[in-house]
């Protein structure tokens, strides 16, 4: 089985959000790099099918060279080959657009991306993915197995979850679930130094245009000062009459 | 015109979906035109003009009879070529968000997600939506013909606007593809944190999943979802479907009530966007208190039952 786990590269959690150039574009200075969190489960999960299944495991990005060190990192976990596509990803639909084409180069029987990326929270790469290369999809997977050609997805929905049966190729979008966060590996000293001479592809992008484009940013308007009470019946009156949401 | 999908269950048209009409309608109104409804299965139909539905697309369909990405996507996608919309709008519950990139690709439609208000302008269309998990904003362009949103949950509120809708029922080709659901496994007695008006979550503070009792009963007083922290989920206190944040659940409710949660910026994040917020901490300098409406600095296993007795005495009052 030849798996692809789609990496993006994002701010870590506890970054500050900050905009320059008018409000523009994203303000990089001092915010820390790291693999989608979405994408960290999805790719542990690929390292559970290699080991128990003999797949293969390559990672893709579409990104400049900053990537790097975020994929070099995917490689020090445990995947074999990375290919970074080197364009700027300027919308979903023209990275979901770049994706397919190495996807389909490649070949790959299962495609493993992220639920939504914690920076756009777009939510659309993998299944714009599975629609292109006419392949199944899953999204907010929680669980998977695949026996030969056959796949078990268990899905999260609203409220609950349901158990989907269906066939490679197959695209997932996963997150928490897909493996606990027990099972996150840090990677070793001998994952970085193996990490290092293995093959990191790049490759000229497609030609595709964005469809949607970001033209301003603007932060949420600073809130008021808590009211804090020191009774319950306070707070109640206050949420009835004041806040009216009870 | 305006398409909308409006999403029902058991016949029965979801708040979301309202809101979603409600929103179609005001887009339609920036642009000139009307608002076609295309529904899956349900009931009654003649709610949605009360919203601002002109012309609802009545599908009935067995194979539909659960969610199916690839099915559902077509549905829109086919109801948009038939009535030729230039706007399709979808919400943000589970099932929008899985067909969404779906029906962008059959479009060929540039999708924007989280939109939190009407476009700031039709010409170039650019609408305002929630990035960086409720930490910003961005004001995006669509550039395609045809433009596809999802609607953020409780951003835009239900807007009546009475129009004689129309039904008329519209039976596309659709597959299934190669996806089946073979077992649902989903408590029909609870509200759904997606669904939920109130949410009553609670974090590490409350010291083990013995004592979620209280915040169980906290909730079902205010007919509340529950939720939690991620340690707590991650502990095992609570399933991970509770989990809320950044890399959790979304939440956009009327009302958080947060216990025992210091308001770590990664809980914060995925609970922006919720409209009112309570918090009790015995910690005064919880970081939440930064982020709150509301708070009481005192201990929760004094305050929550207190509460919730109140809250009891409160609802019989007010009945
Ligand atoms: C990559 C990453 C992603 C993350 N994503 C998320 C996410 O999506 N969601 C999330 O929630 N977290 C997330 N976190 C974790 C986050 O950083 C915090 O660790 C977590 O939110 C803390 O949970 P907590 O507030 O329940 O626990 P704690 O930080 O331990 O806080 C417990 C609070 O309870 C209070 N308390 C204690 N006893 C009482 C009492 N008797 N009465 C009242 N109050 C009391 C304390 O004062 C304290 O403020 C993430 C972390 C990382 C690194
Ligand atoms: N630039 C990118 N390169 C590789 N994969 C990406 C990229 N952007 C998004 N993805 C994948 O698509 C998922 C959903 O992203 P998004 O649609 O941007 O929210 C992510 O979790 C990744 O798996």
């Amino acid at each position: 089985m030849k798996i692809a786990v789609c990496i993006s590269h994002v701010p870590d959690t506890t970054s500050k959000i900050n905009f320059t150039e008018g409000d523009t574009k994203f303000d990089t200075n001092g915010v820390q790099f790291v693999i989608n969190p979405n994408d960290e489960f999805g790719l542990t999960r690929a390292m559970w099918f290699k080991e128990k299944q003999g797949a293969t495991v390559h990672v893709l990005n579409v990104g400049g060279p900053e990537t790097e060190p975020t994929l070099r990192k995917a490689l020090a976990i445990g995947a074999d080959e990375a290919i970074r596509v080197n364009t700027a990803p300027i919308d979903g639909f023209s990275v979901a657009k770049q994706l397919a084409h190495v996807i389909a180069e490649g070949g790959y029987d299962l495609v493993i991306g992220g639920r939504e990326s914690i920076d756009y929270n777009g939510g659309m790469v993998p299944g714009m993915i599975a629609k292109l290369n006419d392949a199944n999809f899953v999204n907010t997977c929680i669980g998977l197995e695949i026996e030969g050609n056959s796949a078990t997805a268990v899905r999260e929905i609203d409220g609950g979850k349901e158990t989907i049966k269906t066939s490679l190729p197959l695209v997932i979008g996963g997150q928490k679930g897909l493996v606990e966060e027990s099972d996150l590996r840090i990677p070793n000293m001998r994952g970085i130094m193996q990490a290092r001479s293995k093959p990191l592809h790049v490759k000229e992008a497609v030609d595709s245009q964005a469809e949607t484009r970001s033209v301003q940013f603007e932060k949420p308007a600073p809130r008021g000062a808590v009211k804090l009470v020191d009774n319950v019946d306070d707070l109640i009156n206050l949420l009835h009459n004041e806040a009216k949401v009870i | 015109m305006v398409l909308v999908y409006t999403e029902s269950e058991e016949g029965k048209f979801k708040k979301i979906a309202q809101e979603a009409v409600s929103y179609a309608k005001g887009v339609a109104d920036m642009l000139g035109t009307t608002v076609t409804a295309v529904t899956v299965n349900a009931g009654d139909t003649s709610d949605l003009g009360n919203y601002g539905a002109s012309k609802v697309l009545e599908v009935s369909n067995d194979a539909l009879a659960n969610f199916n990405a690839e099915a559902y996507a077509m549905v829109v996608s086919e109801a948009a070529r038939k009535e030729n919309a230039s706007v399709v709008i979808l919400t943000s519950s589970a099932n929008s968000k899985f067909m969404a990139p779906l029906v962008a690709v059959n479009l060929n439609a540039g999708y924007v997600p989280n939109v939190t208000a009407l476009p700031e302008s039709t010409s170039p269309f650019k609408v305002k939506h929630n990035v960086f998990t409720n930490k910003a904003f961005s004001i995006t362009e669509i550039t395609t013909d045809v433009k596809l949103i999802g609607v953020a949950k409780n951003a835009y509120g239900l807007v009546e606007n009475q129009t004689s809708a129309t039904a008329e029922s519209f039976a596309p080709e659709v597959s299934t593809g190669n996806s089946e659901v073979v077992s649902v496994d989903k408590a029909t007695d609870k509200v759904t944190i997606a669904d939920a008006e109130i949410v009553v979550s609670a974090g590490r503070g409350m010291k083990g999943p013995e004592n979620w009792g209280m915040i169980e009963e906290l909730a079902a007083t205010l007919g509340a979802a529950t939720a939690c922290s991620k340690p707590v989920s991650d502990m095992g206190w609570r399933p991970h479907s509770e989990h809320v944040g950044q890399t959790g659940k979304p939440v956009a409710s009327n009302l958080y009530i947060a216990i025992g949660i210091s308001g770590a910026i990664q809980h914060l994040a995925g609970i922006n966007a919720s409209k009112v917020k309570v918090v009790i901490n015995n910690d005064p300098e919880a970081p939440f208190f930064k982020a709150a409406d509301y708070g009481i600095v005192g201990d929760a296993f004094e305050v929550v039952p207190q509460l919730t007795e109140k809250l009891k005495e409160f609802k019989a009052q007010n009945a």
